[in-house]
């Protein structure tokens, strides 16, 4: 019944204002329809200027306003070149924007039609078109010349010395591996996947998955000034590895394994006292649509010295040790250690795995 | 049947200006068609041109209505709104948008806007109206063929409405529907009977595109009148040329890619689906790949930008030169940068693909043929300030709305410079840098190109005028509210905010936006209710609005304007008069008006264009 109403008002509104609107158009009759149309034309280009005017006070204000907000502090070294390529684009196009809406409101303003205003014949003249095509093309060749040696730059070959973690999406979660002490991942197949025990199909019969470590929380550490090269796939849909604060984005796609790498150069404590934000974290974001969850799917990434990270990685145990199926006879490097700790660690990945 | 012997005898005789003709033999007048037949199955250009235009209203106010909750949503994530119950039923039990049909709702925003409004809607209804009356001729090469193509639209349309209401919803998997998610079920709940009913509805619109498109370039072709040669077509003919010509060659692509994915869905195909496992299980499928599908989908995709910027670009063109009491600036400028944005529009798809992981050599190709295409932009940009340089400017609600187009067209275009260059892309991809981009310069930008044909065309469409003080406070609302709800979401987008997320609040990284998210949301649905006073202004002026009362109303020169303010199947009592110059004469006729229509011969010692 409200909602009857709500809508018998709103259209009540409707026809009042086409009701005053359609009276405008009578007392244009009686008052003498030219007088009236020149009027209205004085008015509305009035009305543009306004609006001009407004539109870049309201920009500047903005800008302004968000200037800190925008480009986050970049944490890698291409980032940094982003982000003074994406300042030199924002002056190239700004200049522009405004030159040309200023020009567009000016010439509206200019050239409103008034009673002794005769117009100018002006069909073509080539060197115009010559002139503001060149330059256009001129422009455009700079920016992909900057843009080309810094997209080549970032998209070369990691350096021989990069960290190499794997980087997996699901719905609606990251997993990360990584290599152990062998420095090596261990080949998977998505035949072998199994949630409870072995989240990434890993091949048990490869000797370089014995100590491969997966973070289920999505936890990618780092290694600071250390260049790292991501290998990204996906379990299911495509997803996207997101860094916003190192300019980065790759999707993982199910059946392709592509890459990414950077070096990243600020640790999480640093950038907590940049940014003075105490909760700052580097967050991974999904950056292509995967589902009901796509805008859940977060990963952390800890950026820390190599003292804290060797630290760090020392508690970690590998996956096997949790999870392979009972030692077979032909796997002999699982450190006797962590038998002990075997269904305790157990126990825990089930309750991650639960929670997700 | 009697009256379709007539109809199909009008066109084909329509070069008929210098054939001897019997006049009785075109005034349709005087044959009484049943409703069914004038109203409905029409083969009358005018009246499906009607029915295109009413159609992507309905399907406009839909869409936009969609984008009001998921507004709300983004908007208010902390708050519920129980009238949004009342339209969407479980979907938002206790007034709460669930995460599963926010999705649904921005897919089928997407899809309708782009394919049902500013495709069928714009091209439909202009193309209809305007490509046998401003060549001259009495309706379009095949008039079934062209009622065909509504009826395939209204089939489409009516698989798409269906899919909404299906318990799983209708598909969710973004107006893209990338595969694997919109492949399996598993996925998602959206790719169950949803996205069947999305495919299908999409398969018979690309069978309406095809039939409009072909029966609109063999128009062009073949049937202009007398003395209309190539070079003495208006722009907006040009425009909506090359816009058939894009939609004819990549379409059927896009069919392809539809098609394939039907039979990954329901027949075992393992064309975009390799070593997944989901659901507790790994699939069998191997070997297929994933990007394949955007390959297809891009190369409609990016040329689809374009199907729907170019007619917005011919009908600026022409009503910018009507109101400013000049010709266009660089007739033939304008011809070959459209051209030139044909050509490139099928050579740049694969800058929507720069992260998917392609080999970076490919990528930097295309970031040189994307940013290629900011040069013909360009040079319509400049062209279009030059010619309301030194006019005599009439602000009419369509001229507002040229100028707005030109204003949007500019700034969108700019941050595309951004996004085409790949290294920038990287951090841009996907955000809503993107979002912004391109509602700026394909969405609003071409609704106001729409707009502004609308309002120029009305009196033409159904001899009355739509309401010029309405119109102002349409224009004023919307233009103010594309930006205001626009501009800001580039700095959300240049901070990395994604796109497609549902709430923000848990990111350390996106979370201080939510009071600028919620600022967008109010303007848009200012907006919303802005655009339903057109929609009021347009339906009420059919019955109510003033009579047109002389045949010219505008002081246009191009060929509609010689025809009867309510004009019969067949567009001209008469004969079909003969063109003599170029559509663009803006000048003194030596009589105290200030322009030439094209049916009046050069005088003695006057230089043809």
């Amino acid at each position: 019944m409200s909602a009857l109403i709500t809508l018998t008002l709103i259209i009540l509104v409707f026809v009042i204002i086409y009701q005053i609107s359609k009276a405008s158009e009578y007392t244009a009759v009686i008052r003498g329809e030219e007088k009236v149309k020149l009027q209205t034309n004085r008015t509305i280009a009035w009305l543009l200027v306004i609006f001009f005017v407004l539109g870049i006070y309201g920009i500047w204000m903005c800008n302004d306003y968000f200037k800190d907000k925008m480009l986050p502090v970049a944490a890698c070294e291409s980032g940094v070149h982003y982000d003074s390529m994406f300042n030199m684009t924002l002056l190239v196009t700004g200049i522009v924007f405004f030159a040309t809406q200023a020009v567009l409101f000016w010439f509206a303003f200019r050239y409103q039609s008034t009673e002794k205003r005769t117009t100018f014949f002006f069909p073509h003249n080539n060197k115009l078109e010559i002139i503001w095509t060149t330059i256009p093309a001129i422009a455009m060749a700079i920016l992909v010349a900057i843009g080309l040696k810094n997209w080549f730059n970032t998209t070369s070959d990691a350096p021989a010395n990069a960290q190499i973690v794997e980087v997996v999406g699901k719905q609606f979660n990251w997993l990360i591996r990584y290599p152990g002490k062998d420095g090596e991942l261990g080949k998977r197949s998505f035949r072998n996947i199994d949630d409870a025990t072995n989240i990434l199909g890993l091949d048990w019969n490869d000797k370089h998955n014995a100590d491969d470590i997966i973070a289920q929380n999505g936890e990618l550490h780092m290694v600071v000034n250390k260049p790292i090269k991501l290998l990204i796939g996906s379990r299911d849909v495509i997803h996207d590895v997101g860094l916003v604060h190192f300019r980065m984005k790759m999707d993982a796609v199910p059946g392709i394994t592509t890459t990414m790498w950077f070096t990243p150069t600020i640790t999480t404590d640093s950038m907590k006292q940049i940014t003075g934000n105490p909760d700052f974290v580097y967050e991974i974001s999904c950056d292509q649509m995967c589902g009901k969850g796509h805008y859940s799917m977060r990963g952390t990434i800890i950026v820390q010295t190599q003292a804290d990270y060797d630290k760090w990685m020392a508690t970690q145990q590998p996956y096997y040790v949790a999870n392979a199926p009972t030692p077979a006879p032909g796997q002999p490097s699982i450190p006797a250690t962590a038998d002990t700790s075997k269904t305790a660690v157990k126990a825990e990945t089930t309750k991650a795995i639960t929670m997700k | 049947m009697n009256h379709e012997e007539i109809i199909i005898d009008g066109p084909n005789i329509a070069h008929g200006a210098d054939v001897p003709t019997d006049h009785h033999a075109h005034d349709h007048e005087h044959h009484e068609q049943h409703f069914v037949w004038k109203y409905i199955f029409s083969q009358d250009h005018k009246v499906i041109s009607k029915q295109f235009l009413i159609t992507g209203i309905i399907w406009a106010v839909i869409g936009a209505l969609f984008s009001v909750f998921f507004r709300l949503q983004l908007g208010f994530p902390d708050s519920t709104f129980p009238i949004m119950e009342k339209f969407l039923g479980d979907w938002a039990k206790g007034g709460k948008l669930s995460p599963e049909f926010y999705y649904a709702l921005i897919t089928m925003h997407g899809t309708i806007l782009v394919f049902f409004v500013l495709t069928a809607g714009l091209s439909g209804t202009f193309a209809n109206l305007l490509i046998p009356f401003q060549v001259g001729a009495r309706d379009m090469a095949s008039p079934f063929m062209n009622m065909l193509s509504y009826w395939f639209f209204f089939a489409a349309s009516i698989f798409m409405f269906v899919s909404l209401f299906v318990e799983t919803g209708p598909a969710s998997g973004g107006w893209t529907t990338y595969p694997p998610l919109s492949a399996l079920k598993e996925a998602s709940i959206g790719s169950g009977v949803g996205m069947d009913l999305w495919l299908i509805g999409m398969a018979l619109f690309v069978v309406s595109s095809l039939l409009g498109g072909l029966n609109y370039i063999s128009t062009v072709l073949n049937m202009r009148t007398k003395g209309m040669t190539m070079t003495r077509l208006p722009l907006t003919i040009w425009a909506l040329f090359f816009t058939a010509v894009l939609g004819v060659l990549s379409f059927p692509v896009l069919f392809s890619g539809l098609v394939l994915l039907i039979f990954d869905r329901n027949f075992g195909t393992s064309f975009y689906l390799s070593e997944i496992f989901i659901g507790g299980k790994a699939l069998p499928h191997i070997g297929g790949s994933a990007i394949l599908y955007q390959h297809l989908f891009w190369f409609l995709g990016h040329p689809e930008v374009y199907i729907i910027m170019l007619p917005g670009m011919g009908m600026a063109s022409e009503i910018l030169a009507t109101y400013s009491r000049k010709p266009i600036f660089g007739y033939f400028a304008m011809i070959i940068s459209l051209i030139g944005i044909t050509l490139l529009a099928f050579l740049v798809w694969a800058h929507h693909m720069f992260v998917t992981g392609m080999s970076p050599f490919l990528g930097s190709i295309f970031v040189l043929l994307t940013l290629l295409i900011a040069v013909p932009s360009a040079v319509k940009v400049f062209n279009w300030l030059t010619t309301i340089w030194r006019g005599n400017i009439r602000f009419t609600p369509a001229m507002l709305f040229a100028l707005g187009f030109v204003s949007l067209f500019i700034s969108g275009g700019l941050t595309g410079i951004f996004l085409g260059n790949s290294f920038l892309d990287l951090h841009l991809h996907d955000t809503y840098f993107v979002v912004a981009h391109f509602h700026i310069v394909m969405g609003v930008s071409a609704f106001f190109g729409m707009f502004a044909g609308i309002y120029h065309w009305f009196p033409k469409m159904f001899g009355r005028f739509m309401n010029a003080t309405l119109g102002y406070i349409h224009f004023f609302i919307t233009f103010a509210g594309a930006y205001l709800i626009f501009w800001p979401m580039h700095y959300e987008g240049i901070a990395g905010m994604p796109r497609r997320y549902y709430d923000y609040s848990a990111w350390e990284t996106f979370k201080h936006f939510q009071s600028l998210n919620a600022f967008i949301s109010i303007v848009a649905i200012i907006v919303f209710f802005a655009q339903l006073l057109f929609v009021f202004n347009f339906f009420v002026s059919i019955f109510r609005g003033r009579k047109v009362t002389t045949m010219n109303p505008w002081g246009a020169t191009t060929l509609e304007w010689t025809t009867p303010i309510n004009p019969g199947h067949g567009n001209w009592p008469g004969e079909i008069p003969e063109v003599h110059r170029w559509p663009y004469d803006y000048k003194d006729d030596g009589n105290g008006n200030d322009f030439v229509p094209q049916t009046v011969p050069l005088r003695p010692g006057e230089e043809a264009h």
